[in-house]
């Protein structure tokens, strides 16, 4: 366009370069919302997370809750994962303790490391984890069973929250992975088994 | 500028176009970028039509007839949403009627950045062949949500999904860069008088379009940037081993989603506007709802997009907040149907071709506007989830709603951009056949949704088998009409009728049908002034 004037065409470059810097913005915000995303649901306790590295159990005694224990394993690590009890009755604003158990089916050493939440998801501000195995990747041996201890307590104010006050139970929920860096060590870095993919249908009579 | 040929002839010097490689392979004319945006949709709307005739041979009759297996059904689902998404509607409505008109509408010379306009168009060309190419290494059958752990290396290990991931990248970088022109050329060049709010719809309708590419396309570019690392390079962005989260990629994907819905309509809802004020000749009612009501849809639409989410294990109050937020858009869009309802209402109304693609727009863009409001709600969502109900929904805006709306602008605006009216008589056939065809193919589909049929399968149970056949013979008349669709284009360049520089008469007031069909290669010699 030979006829634009100088001062047009200046206006025009500084409404594109606040346009593609909006543009810029989003992808940068994209970029952080992997750590907002994280950071949310641990200040919020959003999805049943459980609140870490509060404070101390306040030892007063509120009121009593079942707390139920679940544990899942993903196919790709060879564990055998279990609670070490069912369910267990939880005075809130005091201590508890309890242990799940693993044991390696792997013929060398093996990886993993674990996902949690608490289910009402509602709980998750009112559940402390003071220690848990969770936190850390955990090394199994060939063949080796661990009893893994977590500590928490329960926040007396969830009898307060009209959100929360009828919870009686609240489950504790694990899934254990094989962490990426032991997996591709083991080459087990999972690919498509000829369930799906291209050579499903390559191998159909 | 002033060569020695150019003086020989000063006064039409405006209107000599350059041959035929620098025309059309380096062009910066907003016109004739317009035109190559409109055949780039029409190409690939023919793998897109293509594919889906696939599907409905397949689904005509239970068990498995064409394709090998649930991957292969899903490979051409995927390719059949992104071709239609990104490479048909998207060209079509933004690049191809939003290049041609938006300057001559505003009474501009051209767009604000010509050269930019010109690298939108051609990123699209290798996104494409990207996007095709990846059918035949194996595919993404990830369905265009590219959903991990379905989309992982895990699962979909061919080099298929990441062709397909860079094909969105190509056509999201070619978005950004149209969304920020049109925004600079709406908001820069309009011509003396041409305020805002004296805008056409169209361009409302475009301006508004613009900001929702800028605000959500660089937000599925990053998550299919993790996506790509997750897949080659040892990233954990989506992957719970490596302590990332899948869920975190339907937030991402759905903020881009949801507005990619209302970028694929809201264009159309203009060219509606234009349409039904045109063959009613009245001016279109309630104007300024019209374009307000659009902004609202446009903001509104960056906070709903949960609702994509209800089964993903979203906590109940928020289930809450997306519904209600969700159903509040329904008031905007109900603005919208009810003012061009109000349009029509006591006109002179012509019953043309894009006539009855406009009409036919609002009846069918309300049906799928009402199974949305169904379908918004958390509970009811929870059931009709992933069923063909939403298949039958999302087929209801967009199939009917976004593509009667680009048909419509074609037969309004043929006569305008090629210079040459098309055949009345074969229009009416293709809207009658295509207006038959897609709603005997998609009204079913809400009955076997309703009965728990549920999307992304290649097969069904027996008793779903009645609708499904019907569904599918309704696919093959709506391909027939996509035959006669390209008839009427055959007819249209070839025809001898001349198309007048308005043939639509008095209710025509917009800018374009001031200037010559079709207009000079140069549009305005002089910016017009606007009373």
């Amino acid at each position: 366009m030979p006829g634009l004037n100088p001062d047009l065409a200046r206006r025009n470059r500084k409404v594109a370069t606040g346009a593609l810097l909006i543009g810029g913005g989003m992808l940068a915000l994209s970029f952080a919302s992997v750590p907002l995303y994280t950071l949310f649901c641990s200040v919020t306790g959003y999805g049943g997370t459980p609140q870490i590295g509060g404070a101390a159990a306040p030892g007063i005694a509120g009121k009593s809750v079942t707390v139920r224990f679940n544990a899942n394993t993903h196919p790709g690590l060879p564990w055998s994962f279990q609670p070490g009890q069912n369910s267990m009755q939880v005075v809130s604003g005091q201590d508890a303790m309890a242990f799940y158990t693993a044991e390696s089916r792997a013929a060398g050493p093996s990886t993993g490391i674990s996902t949690y939440n608490v289910t009402p998801e509602v709980a998750g501000p009112y559940f402390h984890k003071v220690h848990c195995f969770c936190f850390d990747e955990q090394t199994l041996q060939a063949g080796q069973r661990v009893e893994m201890p977590l500590s928490f307590w329960i926040d007396p104010k969830i009898a307060d929250d009209p959100n929360t006050r009828d919870i009686r139970t609240i489950t504790l929920s694990y899934t254990f992975f094989r962490t990426l860096a032991d997996a591709e060590r083991a080459g087990a870095l999972a690919k498509a088994g000829p369930h799906v993919g291209k050579q499903s249908a390559v191998q159909r009579p | 500028m002033a060569t020695a040929s150019d003086t020989h002839h000063t006064h039409d010097h405006h209107d000599h176009t350059p041959g035929f490689v620098a025309r059309w392979f380096f062009s910066t004319n907003h016109k004739d970028i317009g035109i190559l945006y409109l055949i780039f949709a029409v190409a690939a709307a023919l793998v897109g039509v293509g594919l889906s005739l696939l599907m409905r041979l397949e689904l005509a009759s239970p068990g498995l007839q064409y394709f090998a297996d649930g991957q292969a059904w899903n490979v051409a689902v995927t390719a059949h949403g992104v071709v239609m998404v990104f490479f048909v509607i998207m060209p079509a409505l933004i690049g191809g009627f939003g290049n041609y008109f938006v300057p001559i509408m505003i009474g501009a010379p051209d767009m604000a950045f010509p050269r930019l306009n010109n690298i939108s168009f051609w990123l699209l060309v290798p996104a494409l062949i990207l996007a095709v190419g990846s059918l035949f290494v194996g595919g993404a059958g990830t369905g265009w949500t590219l959903y991990p752990p379905l989309s992982n290396s895990t699962y979909q290990s061919g080099m298929g999904v990441d062709m397909a991931l860079f094909a969105l990248h190509l056509a999201g970088a070619s978005s950004i860069l149209g969304a920020a022109n049109f925004i600079t050329t709406i908001f820069n060049m309009r011509a003396p008088g041409m305020t805002l709010h004296k805008m056409p719809l169209f361009v409302w309708g475009m301006l508004v379009t613009a900001f929702l590419l800028l605000l959500s396309v660089p937000v599925l570019g990053g998550a299919i940037t993790m996506l790509i690392t997750d897949r080659n390079f040892g990233t954990a962005f989506f992957d719970p081993a490596g302590g990332g989260d899948p869920v975190l990629f339907q937030h991402l994907f759905w903020f881009f989603g949801h507005p990619e819905v209302y970028i694929m309509i809201l264009p159309g809802f203009g060219i509606i506007s234009h349409v039904l004020s045109t063959f009613s000749r009245k001016p279109i009612f309630g104007y300024l709802g019209m374009a307000y009501a659009m902004v609202a849809i446009g903001v509104v639409g960056f906070v709903v997009w949960a609702h994509h989410m209800f089964t993903s294990g979203i906590s109940v109050d928020t289930r809450a907040y997306f519904m209600a937020a969700t159903m509040v858009i329904a008031v905007p869009t109900g603005i919208k149907i009810f003012s061009w309802i109000a349009t029509m209402w006591g006109g002179s109304i012509r019953f043309t071709t894009p006539m009855l693609f406009a009409i036919g727009f609002v009846f069918l863009f309300t049906v799928g506007g009402v199974s949305g409001v169904k379908l918004a709600n958390a509970s009811v969502d929870v059931i009709l989830h992933n069923t063909y109900y939403v298949v039958a929904h999302f087929h209801y805006v967009l199939s009917l709603g976004a593509v009667f709306s680009i048909y419509a602008g074609f037969y309004y605006w043929i006569g305008k951009m090629s210079g040459k009216q098309y055949p009345e008589f074969w229009g009416q056939i293709h809207f009658w056949m295509t207006f038959i065809g897609v709603n005997l193919t998609f009204f079913p589909m809400h009955f076997l949704g309703a009965q728990g049929m549920p999307r992304r399968y290649p097969d069904y149970p027996d008793a779903f088998s009645g609708w499904n056949m019907v569904a599918s013979v309704g696919a093959y008349i709506s391909v027939a009409s996509f035959v006669v669709f390209l008839y009427v284009c055959w007819r249209t360049f070839t025809s001898k009728e001349v198309a007048a520089a308005n043939p639509w008469g008095e209710g025509a007031t917009t800018l374009e049908w001031q200037v010559s069909s079709p207009p000079p290669f140069h549009t305005f010699d002089e910016l017009p002034r606007i009373r």
